[in-house]
């Protein structure tokens, strides 16, 4: 008897993270009626942002936020992959328990405190250094036009990018040790080098898992706030150039909600956040499902 | 054409612990010679040395002189181009899953540099009639995984995977101690078969499927190799005490 | 049809032709290319990383004095105050969250251990939980405004509590899970082969060996949520004084580090160096302290 009460209390309190999902999607859905019924699908196309008319639109969010998580991943998957690669195979034995360290700690650090480097560093650093260096460089590509502050979308790629790639290191090490020794030992003894021996012992029997890794980090970097809010510029409108300003869903919210008059204004930024909570949750599903499928048993930690 | 293999004064380490004790055997071209012995005497660590694989474990150390025909392969090659020359199944079979078989069967071409379609298909199909498997898998070649096929079929197509880059020497780790018994006969027909081809050295605790196929055996114990001789010898008149202590089952 | 293998002519490949050793010159070269490139993404990596840690160390600490942990932020203009309030702040809204998320946390973790293995259910609660960690934490912070702020109308410490236990839940029931699952079996059944009945076996049996791990997986979620700030912005919203009310808005570390990064004057840049000087410290103590637990508290609990 006491047992099956204790069961039914334990499963009652599993039973809360499904309670945790749907009461936020209920209270989303429910807040951004309004905006729903103003706006409908013609939300995520328009790029008006306009609170004293009260026209709103999405567009700029979204490619804001496509822009630079698209970005981040180009800069930080090479690295990362390079880092799991060097971690996991390569690494001699004593360097490998304090670089993995180091990669956790710097998973660690909150975002306000990588936005607080970024703003009084990495800022500066593309305004006087990084800027002039690409526009001479890259500037026949047309990415780099116009006035360059320091903050804008490239900024922001930039933060985004060192901020997810501790994760993608950290899961596709994981995730390449956990193929068999065996594997190894087979692409060697056909007479292979070690990059081969990675190459089609490691990596290949990985593949799906790593683009897992990568699905997690573009996941975070999706819904990453703070640190993009401070760097990107804050501005809603969709611009060709990196070193324009910008807004991402998650930064427009953060910037612009406590200010926000009138409830179809908070609607439409509710409207927003659940937008962005239903793409995270697909993201990271599929993601999770990916990173399953190799490991047999997604690990607690990452993301 | 086979070579023979010369090993003077082998010794070999795992960090502090010394598995092989001053070995020193001569495997003839072309015949096929096995290793018996009791589980841990060094023998999966001997033939481990003979492709290079033994250094692969970064506590493992090795002394000695192996020689391959006319070359030193610790001192004449690099490990990547003895590995090669000295093919290796490994006691469980090891296909990789995500290729197919004709893929599996061809990596290790691949690796060195052969693209030609038609060199890459003839010795699709050579290998595995070499390894009598063609028969039962010509029509899936490219339809099927590598690793759905049986346990047995597995083995036979590592081996067809071996025989692939045209090896001089095939080494075979207890080949057949994962399989049933008539994938294991199946394999024992095989190495019949292949000897006269390469020189194969197979690592087996099954003192009779050693009688059955090789021509030579050795014997290990406790890191040395005790007696060396025609397996007939070591089967009916062993010269140690210690051989015919083991084959007539009083330890081991 | 037969499967004896009949004898091949050997093959007319020749390994030693001068295509050949090409090739082999190509692999060997590829082979400490690749390695080179893994080594310097590596550096890449790591050498920028630490170079934030050290300048933020740098800066925090050239910031940092008594009156930092002793005093509330003075007006602006005047030099000098502190961030007491927002580290008291930060403590009062985590303990609130912690006495909220934990149990549900363990007990949702238990249940996933010791009475759901393999059922459907579990497994769809454990896929829930992985997804939920990857939500933004903004989502959360909205979520929960529109849940208590809105129709409280004010701002409470209480509901930035709620808002970090939602977040804390599924991280601690993956890791309470994952610890319990170290326990082995055979102490389990030892004490339901005694007669223990089942919720004593697991309250004094699993849950008391796997102990460590599940602290240290707590102390985990706790310095995950202790630096997040999206979540705060419109449910504790801060507070330029004291407060210990629960109803009241209240000031939390990440939150004030914000304001002063995203301000114009250079005294509140100075505290926001410091507050996340004290942040990281925190946080990566925490981390620190969780690798030894982990470590310990695998070979306690483990088989």
């Amino acid at each position: 008897m006491a047992d099956n009460s204790f069961a039914a209390v334990m499963l009652l309190c599993a039973c809360s993270i499904f309670v945790i999902v749907l009461f936020i999607l209920v209270i989303l859905i429910l807040r951004s009626h309004l905006s729903i019924v103003q706006f409908g699908w013609k939300f995520f196309v328009s790029q008006a942002w306009d609170p004293v008319v009260g026209d709103f639109g999405a567009l700029p969010f979204i490619y804001g936020t496509l822009v630079t998580s698209l970005l981040a991943l180009v800069l930080a998957v090479p690295l990362a992959l390079g880092v799991a690669v060097f971690i996991a195979e390569l690494c001699p034995q004593p360097l490998r328990a304090p670089i993995s360290f180091l990669t956790e700690l710097l998973a660690a650090i909150p975002s306000v405190v990588y936005g607080l480097w970024a703003v009084f560093v990495l800022v500066p650093i593309m305004r006087n250094i990084l800027g002039p260096f690409l526009v001479k460089t890259l500037g026949w590509t047309g990415f780099f036009q116009g006035p360059n502050f320091g903050v804008g979308l490239l900024t922001a790629s930039i933060i985004l990018s060192i901020m997810i790639l501790p994760i993608i290191s950290s899961l596709t090490r994981d995730i390449m040790m956990a193929v068999p020794n065996s594997q190894r030992e087979a692409v060697l003894a056909l007479g292979a080098t070690k990059w081969e021996m990675i190459r089609i012992g490691v990596l290949r029997n990985s593949r799906i898992g790593i683009v897992g890794a990568i699905m997690l980090g573009l996941g975070r970097a999706l819904g990453e706030t703070m640190a993009v809010t401070m760097v990107i510029g804050n501005h809603p409108e969709i611009s060709r150039s990196l070193f324009a300003p910008g807004h991402t869903l998650a930064s427009v919210i953060a910037n612009e909600f406590a200010e926000a008059t009138g409830d179809l204004y908070l609607s439409a930024l509710i409207e927003i956040g659940l937008a962005l909570f239903l793409v995270t949750i697909v993201v990271n599903a599929i993601a999770r499902l990916m990173v399953w499928a190799v490991t047999r048993g997604a690990p607690a930690r990452g993301a | 054409m086979g070579v023979g293999i010369l090993v003077e004064d082998l010794n070999a380490w795992y960090g502090s612990n010394h598995t092989l004790q001053d070995i020193n055997l001569h495997i003839p071209a072309n015949h096929a010679t096995a290793l018996i012995g009791p589980s841990g005497c060094g023998k999966s660590t001997f033939v481990r040395c003979l492709n290079r694989m033994h250094e692969t474990n970064p506590i493992a150390r090795a002394t000695g002189t192996v020689k391959m025909g006319e070359i030193d392969i610790y001192n004449d090659a690099s490990p990547v181009e003895i590995r090669r020359r000295v093919g290796m199944v490994f006691q469980r079979p090891n296909p990789f899953p995500t290729m197919s078989i004709y893929d599996n069967v061809v990596s290790g071409l691949k690796l060195n540099g052969f693209r030609n379609r038609r060199i890459l298909d003839e010795t699709v199909e050579r290998s595995l009639k070499q390894a009598a498997l063609w028969e039962e898998v010509k029509d899936d070649l490219k339809k099927k995984s590598g690793a759905s096929l049986s346990g047995g079929q597995q083995q036979r197509m590592c081996i067809a995977r071996a025989l692939a880059v045209d090896p001089e020497v095939l080494l075979m780790d207890e080949p057949a101690s994962a399989l049933d018994p008539v994938s294991t006969s199946k394999i024992e027909d095989l190495i019949f078969q292949l000897k006269s081809q390469y020189t194969i050295v197979i690592v087996t605790h099954n003192m009779q499927q050693a009688a059955r196929v090789a021509e030579n055996t050795g014997f290990f114990l406790n890191g040395k190799m005790v007696e060396f001789d025609s397996t007939h010898k070591i089967f009916t008149n062993p010269r140690d005490k210690r051989t015919e202590d083991y084959i007539t089952g009083r330890f081991g | 049809m037969s499967t004896q293998p009949f004898n091949q002519p050997r093959p007319p490949m020749n390994f030693q032709t001068r295509g050949m050793r090409i090739n082999s010159a190509r692999r060997t070269v590829m082979n400490y290319f690749v390695g080179g490139l893994s080594i310097l993404a590596t550096i890449v990596v790591i050498i920028p990383l630490l170079a934030i840690l050290f300048y933020l160390v740098y800066k925090g600490a050239s910031s940092l004095n008594l009156a930092f942990f002793t005093h509330i932020p003075v007006p602006v203009g005047e030099s000098g105050g502190g961030m007491a309030n927002s580290i008291v702040g930060s403590g009062i809204i985590l303990t609130l969250a912690s006495l909220m998320g934990v149990p549900f946390g363990i007990a949702a973790g238990v249940y996933l251990a010791e009475f759901g293995q393999g059922t459907f259910l579990a497994n769809a609660v454990r896929f829930t939980a992985d997804v939920l960690n990857g939500v933004p934490s903004i989502v959360m912070g909205i979520s929960v405004y529109s849940l208590i702020v809105m129709p409280q109308k004010h701002f409470s410490a209480f509901a930035g509590g709620v808002a970090l236990a939602i977040m804390m839940v599924p991280t601690i029931t993956r890791t309470t899970e994952e610890m319990l699952a170290t326990v082995p079996h055979a102490i389990r059944e030892a004490a339901l082969g005694l007669g223990v009945p089942k919720w004593r076996t697991v309250i004094s049996v699993s849950l008391r060996t796997a102990s460590p791990g599940i602290i240290t997986g707590c102390m985990l979620a706790f310095a995950r949520v202790a630096g997040e700030t999206a979540p705060l912005l419109f449910t504790a919203f801060g507070n330029q004084f004291w407060s210990f009310r629960l109803n009241e808005p209240i000031a939390a570390l990440p939150l004030q580090i914000f304001v002063y990064a995203t301000g114009p004057y250079d005294e509140w840049h100075r505290l926001a160096w410091a507050g996340a000087l004290v942040l990281i410290v925190m946080i990566m103590v925490s981390v620190t302290l969780v690798r030894i637990f982990a470590n310990r508290g695998v070979l306690k609990g483990g088989s």
